[in-house]
């Protein structure tokens, strides 16, 4: 049977069918659910296997980008989430999702803390939205990045400079919650762009909880996952093509989806 | 109760660091912190309770005051700013502008607490901005001034002592109060000439010796009107007068386009635009794209055999002079909704722009009125605030905006253009119906979906319809709210057109309900309007208020009675409010009621159909065109150079990069191109992830050519927009073009006459090229009438401007072609012809001489140039490709070179048409051009394919960084990183 997705729209999220794609491309099957249908009980979160929330501009990131979301998660919601977490579940937040995400307290969640906020993404180092591409390097052992050492993705945001205290820094270290670090891979060498998009404390990108089934992360893999997404991709065809290569249809950001379906298999 | 929520941040926050870089040297340190004042009955709890939700404990602290006034006192009010500082500054909105935030925490508020905000219960917000360092009174007046807009904004200032005493910034509550006498007048028509035209001057005359504002019409329309109501036997109500204005305005029913002129009887549109199309379509037969033209929102072309694609480009002028902020996102998603608005609900799936500003490095001084209290704000803070408003509604969307031009003439510094165009998506049925055609029914429900309606945005279509004096009506200026959008366009476009539960749809903009009602109308023949039904922001609207109130974020549905109950329960499960105001009926008539009184009562055909033709004359008086007078400049690579860094040639990634362009995952040919990230000329994206098709997008623009001669300036916009979207490799045969006329005083016969030519233009030109336009839109009067720094009176015209902007498929996107060299040993071709052409050019502008023609554009010979390209590209023949423009051959090698971060060598000996000198060689300006590179093994192919067209191998790419240029005469020599210097050197810090 193929996993059941729950992508969560509404209130201005906007990443929801292109999140939806990269799962069914990845085997799975998704289905886009607004959140007054989960609060409703149309809906029911325990009949999925992954929860994702996309990214957006949920409430047009007024009172701090995902703050008013997961409020209304927090007020309807928060039983029901809690009960999926314990299950052997994935959680996976892209952008607005891992803003909504980290102010629900579900990422890093040390000592099992679920609910309570301990990283902030505040506003960029520029003050201003940005959209690029970024390279990432892998740093855990979360389900969503088995095999995976690196990939390139596009960010697009104006709040994801990662902040944590020292102490909860110090303990996601030791604990190994630290998922993705900006690095200056291929694309920044490419672009002669500096590697750190947007001033994150230690480069971080994204984090998991202590069990790893719980990944937020600034970067947009679901943006990215068609190698004629790249910036570089006109450069490359000509390149493989003089080569005598095939271009390749997909990029590594697709192995994210495809590890959370797998985990289910 | 009044509280004040204050949210500090307690770690370094990016937004006063950035705002401490803008300030002047004399501010040492700024803090911002933002406020939420809540107005209604809660308890310290609950005031806890929302103070909690609203902060962030990683990284914010937060403190609550409670107004001793209240009926209920907490022993609260204790500042919490620890910080010394020299002025506490709070900027606030004015009363009635929408403020987006304040939504947003009511909800949570609401959400939180189980309570409901009624009535005279809200929430407003404010940012207090703490600034310390050795400034005084005025340098704190200065800094407010430069952090509000006080057209929208209101500002409070205080020093250390007084904010220490006072214990706070104190609270302020921007509460709409309205003269609560509602009441609609009866108009007195038979009045001599004089005090009708005071009527269309300034406005009806209310009860309290005001007038209601311009309505912008002139006595023959108001004696058309007078004789209706003679005709009628009876005088006409205010409403009935506002509906007319807003229905008959320039900016609504386009009557400069409309009406004859000359001895052209069905006018400019029919003529010239329309029919194009129509010769088009009738000589394509089989293979014509267009689906749905100039009678929708947005126009539509075939996509595939199961989507259409829509498009519209709208300006957005006159607000944002104003407000550039407001109104530049009130352009952006109202443009939107054009696309929502086509058919039965297109999904808009990506964003264009297209800013004219004057130069941001020169203060302006310009007032609106004669004793100079109104000043027009700075060039500068105009293209600050303008960048910023479409990011703002772009982003917040989820509209990707990948497409965009800046053009900069001081002579927009008193009405900069803003182009703001959207295009969408759409299948061609949706279950039993054509999705692309609407019909409301007799019976049918009349429904307003979204926002509220206030006061804001009054008089918009007629305002726009004049020139920006100091008449201008304030509450004319609106701020766009893109999340209440976001929700309706989703509940419209994803679920109920699917459902089919509505048969027609359209959008609220000029003239509200009273437009988008009153066309409507058209397609059932008649309406019924129940104006207490409209939600309102605030009680005391006056019903003239309510129907043209062009309040933000509302659209206009009709839904058969059958459907209400779905339709009614989907739009409250989506948190989108959706009110019955009326029903579509078949009497021919437009009526409206308030309380069951009958307050307007018009045939509709007098309402559409009524307006007198007036017959425009033009007249165009032969200029002589001076010869080019000055000898070849010796420093042509300082020139080079410094072009390069010119305003109108300049990378603006600052832009690009502040534009989300990857949302929705369709990014294909981004903004931002190669290694060294040089701005490109047409985008491309992929609307449908799992197809090969994608849509091509791109613009040409010449107001430099108008002062010339509008008909080739016209010819060279046309022929850019298609040069650029053939150069990424769209398919000719499938792709269109809208037009965007922005004029100045359309008044004068002269004037006019430039208008006449650039349209005749834009006929035999659509024609040549056989590439139909398929949308347009004018704004005839951007002309500035105000006071110099010297109080005197000027008039500022900005250029006859006319945007041109094509939209195309190409067919499998792996083909398309972007800009930079890819390769070393790479063959350069130079493809197409290139003459003496410097009239109007970047060059002779940035040298500032005028003198000489501008381009010509042979369509025909282009055209089969960009077929053989076209071909070129579908054998693969093509490596990299970039069309030129503005700058000439030069400026586009240098952008290829810099995409590359590649040299290349040029030899420029023997182009093919006929040239003099080298400079003109290197910035002539001569249309039709394209530079390629392919691969050497491919020469002998590729040079056997262009044998029947003009190309020339120019030279080849180096593996290094050199750029060398040569002819018989002279050469210049410089590397990639001194061009990106001066590329990227111009914007730094925007």
């Amino acid at each position: 049977m193929k996993p059941k997705i729950l992508v969560i729209s509404g209130y201005g999220i906007n990443c929801e069918e292109e999140t939806k794609e990269a799962f069914d491309l990845s085997g799975g099957k998704s289905e886009i659910v607004h959140i007054n249908d989960l609060i409703n009980g149309i809906k029911k979160i325990e009949n999925f296997q992954i929860i994702a929330f996309p990214g957006g501009f949920a409430y047009g990131d007024d009172t701090g980008a995902g703050n008013a979301f997961a409020q209304r998660v927090r007020n309807h919601l928060w039983e029901k989430i809690k009960k999926f977490i314990q299950k052997d579940k994935l959680i996976i937040g892209i952008c607005n999702g891992f803003q909504v995400i980290a102010n629900l307290g579900l990422i890093p969640a040390l000592n099992f803390d679920y609910g309570n906020r301990q990283i902030a993404l505040l506003h960029n180092e520029s003050a201003r939205y940005q959209n690029r591409w970024v390279d990432l390097k892998i740093e855990n052992k979360s389900p969503w990045l088995n095999n995976l050492e690196n990939f390139s993705a596009v960010v697009a945001h104006g709040e994801g400079k990662f902040f944590a205290t020292e102490e909860v820094l110090k303990q996601m270290k030791i604990k190994g919650l630290v998922a993705l670090r900006y690095v200056a891979g291929e694309i920044c060498q490419y672009q002669n762009l500096p590697h750190n998009p947007n001033g994150a404390l230690d480069g971080i990108a994204g984090i998991t909880d202590e069990t790893g089934r719980i990944l937020g992360l600034m970067p947009h893999p679901e943006r990215s996952m068609f190698f004629t997404q790249r910036p570089d991709w006109p450069y490359l065809k000509e390149k493989l093509n003089r080569e005598k290569k095939i271009m390749p249809k997909y990029t590594k950001a697709l192995e994210i989806f495809k590890n959370a379906i797998k985990y289910f298999n | 109760m009044v509280a004040r929520i204050e949210v500090y941040s307690k770690v370094e926050d990016t937004r006063a660091k950035v705002l401490l870089k803008n300030l002047s040297k004399l501010v040492k340190k700024v803090w911002v912190v933002d406020v939420y004042t809540i107005v209604n009955k809660l308890n310290i709890k609950q005031l806890k309770l929302i103070a909690n939700a609203l902060t962030n404990p990683v990284s914010q602290t937060v403190n609550i005051l409670v107004d001793k006034k209240s009926e209920q006192s907490f022993s609260l009010n204790k500042t919490s700013f620890k910080e010394k500082f020299k002025f506490a500054i709070e900027v606030g909105f004015l009363p009635g502008v929408t403020d987006n935030v304040s939504n947003t925490v009511k909800e949570i508020a609401e959400d939180l607490l189980k309570v409901k905000f009624k009535n005279e219960e809200n929430v407003y917000t404010s940012q207090i901005t703490f600034v310390d360092g050795t400034i005084d009174q005025d340098d704190a007046k200065e800094i407010g001034q430069n952090l509000a807009n006080t057209l929208i904004q209101r500002i409070h200032i205080k020093n250390f002592e007084n904010y220490k005493n006072d214990k706070g910034m104190g609270f302020t509550v921007p509460k709409v109060t309205l003269d609560k006498n509602i009441e609609v007048l009866e108009v007195d028509l038979e009045i001599p000439d004089e005090e009708l035209l005071r009527i269309g001057e300034d406005g009806i005359l209310g009860k309290d010796e005001k007038r209601h504002g311009p309505l912008a019409l002139d006595l023959d329309y108001l004696k058309a009107i007078q004789g209706y109501f003679r005709k009628i036997k009876r005088k006409p109500t205010d409403v009935e007068l506002e509906t007319l204005a807003q229905t008959w305005s320039e900016h609504c029913k386009h009557t400069i386009f409309a009406d004859p002129i000359d001895d052209i009887q069905e006018g400019i549109f029919k003529t010239y635009i329309k029919r194009a199309t129509e010769k088009i379509r009738q000589k394509n037969a089989k293979k014509d794209i267009c689906v749905s033209v100039f009678s929708d929102n947005s126009g539509a072309i075939e996509f595939n055999k199961d989507f259409l694609i829509t498009h519209k480009v709208e300006t957005h002028n006159t607000p944002s002079a104003l407000d550039p902020f407001g109104g530049a996102v009130t352009g952006i998603v109202g443009v939107n909704r054009d696309t929502i608005g086509f058919g039965l609900g297109a999904k808009p799936i990506a964003n264009t722009f297209g800013f004219c500003f004057a130069s941001p490095f020169k203060e302006t001084h310009l007032y609106r009125d004669e004793a100079m209290t109104q000043k027009m704000l700075s060039p500068k803070r105009i293209l600050e605030g303008v960048v910023s408003g479409v990011n703002f509604g772009g982003n917040c969307s989820g509209i990707p905006t990948p497409q965009g031009f800046l053009f900069f003439d001081d002579r927009y510094g008193g009405k900069p253009l803003v182009f703001v165009g959207t295009v969408g998506l759409i299948p061609k049925k949706s279950g039993q119906k054509k999705a692309f055609k609407k019909k409301a029914e007799n019976g049918d429900f009349i429904v307003m979906v979204g926002g509220k309606v206030g006061i804001d945005g009054i008089h918009g279509a007629t305002f726009s319809s004049e020139a920006l004096t100091k008449g201008s009506p304030v509450s004319a200026v609106q701020i766009g709210d893109p999340i209440t959008q976001k929700k309706f366009s989703d509940a419209i476009v994803k679920e109920a057109r699917d459902l089919n539960l509505f048969n027609s749809i359209t959008d609220n903009g000029a003239g509200g309900l009273s437009s988008s009602v009153g066309e409507m109308a058209k397609q059932s023949n008649g309406c019924k309007v129940y104006l207490d039904k409209v939600p309102l922001k605030y009680p005391g609207l006056d019903p003239w208020q309510i129907w043209i109130s062009e309040s933000q974020e509302r659209m206009t549905l009709a839904v058969p009675k059958k459907n209400w109950k779905i339709f009614s329960k989907l739009m409250l499960k989506r948190g989108v409010e959706a009110t019955i105001i009326g029903e579509f009926i078949s009497s021919g008539k437009c009526q409206v009621f308030y309380k069951n009184k009958l307050i307007v009562d018009l045939s509709l055909n007098f309402l559409h159909n009524g307006l007198p033709k007036k017959h425009l004359k033009t007249k165009l008086s032969k200029k002589e065109i001076p010869e080019i007078k000055f000898s070849q400049p010796k420093n042509l690579i300082d020139i080079f150079l410094k072009m390069l860094g010119r305003l109108n040639i300049a990378g603006f990634e600052f832009i690009s990069s502040q534009y989300d362009h990857e949302v929705q995952a369709n990014s294909l040919i981004k903004p931002l191109q190669g290694r060294g990230r040089v701005n490109g000329d047409a985008t491309i994206i992929k609307p449908l992830l799992n197809l090969s098709e994608g849509v091509v997008l791109s613009q040409g623009i010449y107001p430099s050519y108008s002062d010339i001669d509008t008909y080739n300036m016209a010819a060279a916009a046309i022929d850019t927009a298609i040069r650029n979207a053939i150069t990424v490799g769209v398919n000719p045969e499938k792709l269109a073009l809208l037009d965007n006329f922005c004029w100045c005083s359309s008044n004068e016969a002269e004037r006019l006459g430039q208008l006449k030519l650039a349209a005749k233009a834009c006929y035999d030109f659509a024609i040549s090229f056989k590439t139909p336009f398929i949308s347009g839109k004018d704004s005839m009067f951007n002309d500035f009438k105000g006071f110099d720094k010297d109080g005197l009176p000027i008039k500022i015209s900005i250029p006859p401007t006319l945007l041109i902007s094509s939209i195309g498929i190409i067919d499998d996107v792996k083909k398309a072609i972007s800009l930079d060299f890819k390769f070393p040993g790479d063959l350069i071709y130079l493809l197409g012809e290139t003459f003496d052409e410097l009239g109007g050019s970047e060059y002779l502008s940035f040298i500032n001489h005028k003198g000489g023609s501008v381009p010509k554009v042979d369509a025909n010979k282009n055209k089969k140039l960009y077929l053989k390209l076209y071909q070129a590209i579908e054998y693969g023949l093509i490596v990299s490709g970039q069309s030129i423009g503005r700058g000439g051959l030069i400026i586009a090698l240098a952008k290829k070179a810099m995409g590359g971060m590649l040299g290349a060598e040029i030899y420029l000996n023997n182009l093919p048409g006929k040239q003099t000198r080298m400079d003109y060689i290197l910035f002539s300006e001569s249309q039709g051009r394209i530079l390629v590179t392919i691969n050497p093994k491919n020469k002998k192919k590729f040079e056997n394919l262009m044998r029947s067209v003009s190309f020339k191998k120019i030279g080849k790419v180096r593996g290094d960084s050199l750029l060398i240029v040569k002819n018989n005469a002279s050469s210049i020599e410089t590397t990639t990183d001194e061009m990106l210097k001066m590329y990227k050197g111009t914007f730094k810090g925007f």
